[in-house]
């Protein structure tokens, strides 16, 4: 297990400093750092000044070994915006993308869970097709339109919903959170359902083909040859065993909903990271879209990390192989 | 004395798309308690299905269509669902062909017995626990403390068989239905559980189904014998009887594929062609097209027949007429 | 184990849908693949509806009322008017107009031309670069498909809207920016399914009798390797499509995507984003509806495919 856990730290680290390649490349070399780094406001001794302080006319190879180390000591520049550290421009907006996207992976598993089993036990029913053609949907509707027409039915027609923004927020470790007001929760609801409608599709179809598959197993006959309950052969013997899967996708779709939080943040006005961040290209605020690049890498990284190992925890058989 | 169990006329029909598949086709036998009853024939021929019909457990597009199964003079098939989950598992139990596949994978030895205990009495975990020692103790487990807490995958398939075997006798059934439960195990193996299931089953009184395709697993173990093909009982009677002057042709190439040691040097006979498609069965006798002394009469529907005392054909030709 | 235990393994009846090889006349593999794909009325039904849309994309400028890129066509005192309004010269807006003046229902259909052009060109050139890759991967192998599948791996664990969102963000917007974007994010899906059947097809006879026959290797791989690990290939691909014009039309929404000379589909719905709110829904909505009828139908082709050319699927 250590050195399972060993290696897979060592190859995280790997991705890691490949992606810094990367992105260092991009930025210094295919962009003129010049530009991107430096304000175009700053007139020319600033400039110069400045060239000189990032290092530029140092060679690339010296210039990757300052941008690390700065990154190490979390210096990824300033904004020219916002005329903050970049690093901490970014930590500011994270937790309201995390609030957002895990509240839209816990609604997947919500809806989800419970339509999939549906869909999988009843497979030949009016209402199980009915949920799979929407799954269908579900997959097929950029993210971008669902959320316009969300605001169009329930902010617009109806009025049920606000719009835009994150409403009142309350303290939690020092961390303002959406989830504990009443006005905050429901500025969050259209948002991570927006975020959500891809992922409960996804669950909804692994739920089902898992139920399908599982169904006709031997020991499911035998569970109930045991003079088991329904409800005990399904919620335990079949969901128990759909669930390996289950969790491991979403926990790696929970790296693709903070990707695709920039989507729902830009159209519901959510003040996230993703939304930050399409600002930022939008103005040419490059220390903070590098910035942006450097930490969801390693927010990336660290969720593969975690998937694996939950994955390993939750089943056996994969257990005594990492053992072993 | 009733019989533990009676069925009679049985009939069940798989409903699918490409035809009605008649797996069980009047179907009739009886046991009492202590019996054992070998139920024979190739795979196809229903013996599965007649044991699935018993347990309550045919699944759709099958439905027992016609008959009656009497357990103690009750006709099950009446039962509602929840009635029949309490005898499943409590009076009936049965243990089925692969070890590999009857245990579910990612849930430990304990919660699968413990489960099954509680299914049927109103006992405490602890309880239940320590009945599922024993039960484990009972079917010869070494360490069964230990064992409880290890998932399937960490025994072997004679000892995962095992693990069945003591959850089907958990609650001292009145009737266990073996299907194959020793064909996907060692030779070595086989004798040993084969002996096991019969000394449990003479300790509680226990009535024995078992179900098989190889004469010579139940020729030592069966006090009765019912020979089913495509769907039908050609032949019952005593162990004895049916194994030393078989009356119907099938029966006879049964025993004729059987290697023993007697007849060392001798040349298999096999029983010429297939089994026929369940959806394409010729009118009249379904052995006629395989059976070397079918003639224009077995185009017509073969009744039972009783012609020696205590042994049943359906046959037009019973081999006793032949031989006589 | 009896012979009739083996029988319904034998691999054949379900090679010849795929392979096809054997002198069948009466049906062809290609007839048998279309009777089997039309089997799906849902499915035949979103081919012709993509065929239309592209027949109408690619003769906008034929179809379309007006041209919603000559200036001189547009008024702007015809600005925002609902769907059915009669513009000032008495030619009627059947899905309205957008804040200049512009006619949505020709707006779409130029909008169309783009997000498909982007779509299927990119979808294509990232097939060509990512079967060679993957073909080579898994016919050279060794350490040159061990780097190759890596990168795969590395791209694959990064969802594919930051990738273009991190292309983008370094190139800056453009029409060839985004078909770039997409590429790079989709090439890593054809390589990993060629190379998938490729190492399947490659340990068969043909290919070992074509290397006894010393035939070139580019020969030995796109003659006789590519054809048969063409069906998955063709499923990917369907799906590919739809996820390229599904991304460049949230890309451009976004505002990162093709310029507001070349609008596409999405860049219309970002246009109309700001009105919505005020109950002009049309200026966004209509172009959505393209949108989405465009990606349902082929991914409604898509999935019919692949129940038709995955033989893991037939019974």
């Amino acid at each position: 297990m250590t050195t399972w856990l060993i290696r897979r730290l060592i190859q995280a680290l790997f991705v890691v400093l490949a992606m810094s390649v990367i992105v260092f490349i991009g930025v210094h070399v295919i962009g003129n750092p010049v530009d991107i780094l430096i304000s175009p406001e700053a007139d020319q001794a600033e400039r110069a000044r400045i060239i000189a302080s990032l290092g530029l006319d140092q060679p690339l190879w010296k210039q990757y070994v300052l941008f690390v180390d700065d990154a190490l000591r979390g210096d990824l520049g300033r904004s020219f915006v916002f005329n903050e550290p970049a690093l901490r421009l970014i930590a500011q907006r994270m937790p309201a993308t995390l609030e957002l996207a895990v509240t839209a992976v816990l609604m997947s598993m919500l809806f989800g869970i419970p339509l999939g089993l549906y869909a999988g036990l009843y497979p030949d029913g009016v209402v199980a097709r009915t949920i799979m053609a929407g799954s269908i949907l579900g997959f097929s509707l950029p993210t971008f339109w669902v959320g316009l027409m969300l605001i169009m039915v329930f902010a617009v027609q109806l009025g049920w919903l606000p719009s835009t923004g994150r409403g009142a927020t309350a303290e939690l470790f020092g961390i303002q959170w959406s989830f504990l007001t009443l006005d905050g929760l429901r500025h969050l609801l259209l948002p991570a359902l927006n975020l959500s409608l891809f992922n409960i599709s996804l669950v909804l179809r692994l739920v089902r083909a898992g139920v399908r598959e599982t169904l006709p197993m031997d020991f499911v006959k035998f569970a109930r040859a045991k003079g088991l309950a329904p409800a005990r052969v399904i919620f335990v013997h079949v969901l128990k065993n759909i669930m390996i899967p289950v969790v491991t996708v979403v926990g790696l779709e929970l790296g693709s909903t903070i990707a695709f939080a920039v989507v729902t943040e830009s159209v519901f006005a959510w003040p996230g990271m993703g939304k930050l961040i399409i600002d930022s290209i939008n103005v040419l605020d490059r220390p903070v879209i590098v910035a942006y690049l450097m930490m969801i890498v390693l927010l990336f990284v660290t969720i593969n990390l975690v998937v694996d190992l939950l994955y390993t925890l939750l089943d056996p058989r994969v257990r005594l192989e990492a053992k072993g | 004395m009733t019989a533990t169990l009676e069925v009679r006329n049985l009939r069940t029909h798989f409903f699918t798309r490409a035809g009605v598949v008649k797996a069980v086709d009047d179907v009739s036998f009886s046991i009492a308690g202590g019996q054992v009853l070998g139920l024979v024939g190739e795979s196809g021929s229903g013996k599965s299905v007649t044991g699935f019909s018993v347990m309550g457990l045919v699944d759709p597009p099958g439905h027992v269509v016609e008959g009656a199964i009497l357990y103690q003079g009750r006709d099950i098939t009446r039962l509602s669902e929840r009635d029949m989950r309490a005898l499943r598992g409590n009076r009936i139990a049965m243990i089925f062909q692969d070890p590999m596949m009857t245990l579910n994978p990612v849930l430990r030895i304990d919660t699968q017995m413990i489960e099954a205990v509680q299914a049927h009495a109103k006992v405490s975990r602890a309880q239940a626990r320590s009945r599922a020692r024993d039960a484990l103790g009972q079917v010869g487990i070494p360490s069964p403390d230990e064992r409880l807490a290890a998932y399937p995958h960490q025994f072997s398939g004679g000892m995962r068989q095992r693990v069945a075997i003591a959850i089907a006798l958990l609650h001292h059934p009145d009737l266990l239905i073996a299907d194959e439960p020793t064909t996907a195990l060692d030779v070595t193996i086989q004798a040993q559980i084969l002996s096991e299931v019969q000394k449990l089953a003479v300790t509680y009184g226990t009535a024995l189904i078992w179900i098989t395709h190889d004469l010579s697993v139940i020729a030592g173990l069966a006090d009765e014998i019912a020979v089913m093909y495509a769907g039908r009982i050609v032949e019952t009677g005593s162990a004895a009887r049916v194994l030393d002057t078989p009356l119907h042709p099938y029966t006879q190439g049964l025993i004729g594929s059987v290697p023993s040691r007697n007849r060392r040097g001798e040349k298999l006979r096999q029983i010429p062609g297939m089994t026929p498609s369940l959806l394409r069965l010729p009118p009249g006798c379904a052995f006629r097209t395989r059976c070397p002394h079918a003639d224009a009469a077995c185009e017509q529907e073969p009744e039972p027949s009783q012609p020696v005392p205590g042994q049943t054909t359906r046959c037009f030709h019973p081999l006793i007429a032949v031989s006589a | 184990m009896s012979s009739a235990d083996t029988a319904p393994k034998l691999p054949l009846p379900l090679r010849e849908g795929v392979g096809g090889r054997g002198p069948v006349r009466e049906e062809t593999p290609f007839r048998r693949f279309v009777s089997e794909f039309a089997a799906s009325h849902i499915a035949v039904a979103g081919l012709i509806i993509f065929v239309l849309i592209g027949v109408a994309a690619i003769f906008a400028s034929l179809i379309a009322p007006q041209n919603p890129y000559d200036l001189a066509q547009l008024d702007i005192m015809d600005g925002r008017l609902p769907p059915g309004s009669a513009s000032s010269t008495g030619y009627t807006y059947l899905l309205g107009t957008d804040d200049q003046g512009r006619d949505m229902l020709s707006g779409i259909l130029y909008g169309l031309r783009i997000s498909l052009g982007v779509g299927v060109g990119s979808a294509l050139i990232a097939c060509v670069v990512g079967t060679s890759l993957g073909l080579f991967a898994a016919y050279i192998g060794g350490r040159t498909d061990a780097a190759i599948m890596r990168l795969v791996d590395l791209q694959l664990s990064f969802p594919s809207i930051l990738v273009a969102l991190m292309i983008l963000a370094v190139l800056g917007k453009g029409v060839m920016n985004v078909v770039l974007a997409l590429v790079i994010v989709e090439w890593a899906y054809y390589t990993r399914t060629v190379r998938a059947s490729a190492l399947v097809e490659r340990r068969r006879e043909y290919i070992e009798a074509a290397e006894c026959l010393a035939l070139p290797r580019r020969r030995i791989i796109f003659r006789h390797l590519l054809p048969n690990c063409l069906p998955p290939l063709i499923v990917i691909a369907t799906q590919q499509v739809a996820r390229a014009i599904a991304l460049e039309a949230t890309l451009s929404f976004l505002g990162l995507g093709v310029p507001i000379t070349e609008p596409s589909l999405g860049l219309l719905i970002a246009n109309g984003y700001q009105y919505m709110l005020s109950g002009k829904y049309w200026i966004s909505f209509y172009p959505g509806i393209a949108l989405l009828v465009t990606i349902v139908s082929i991914n409604l082709v898509g999935d019919q495919l692949r129940d038709v050319l995955n033989p893991r699927l037939k019974r």
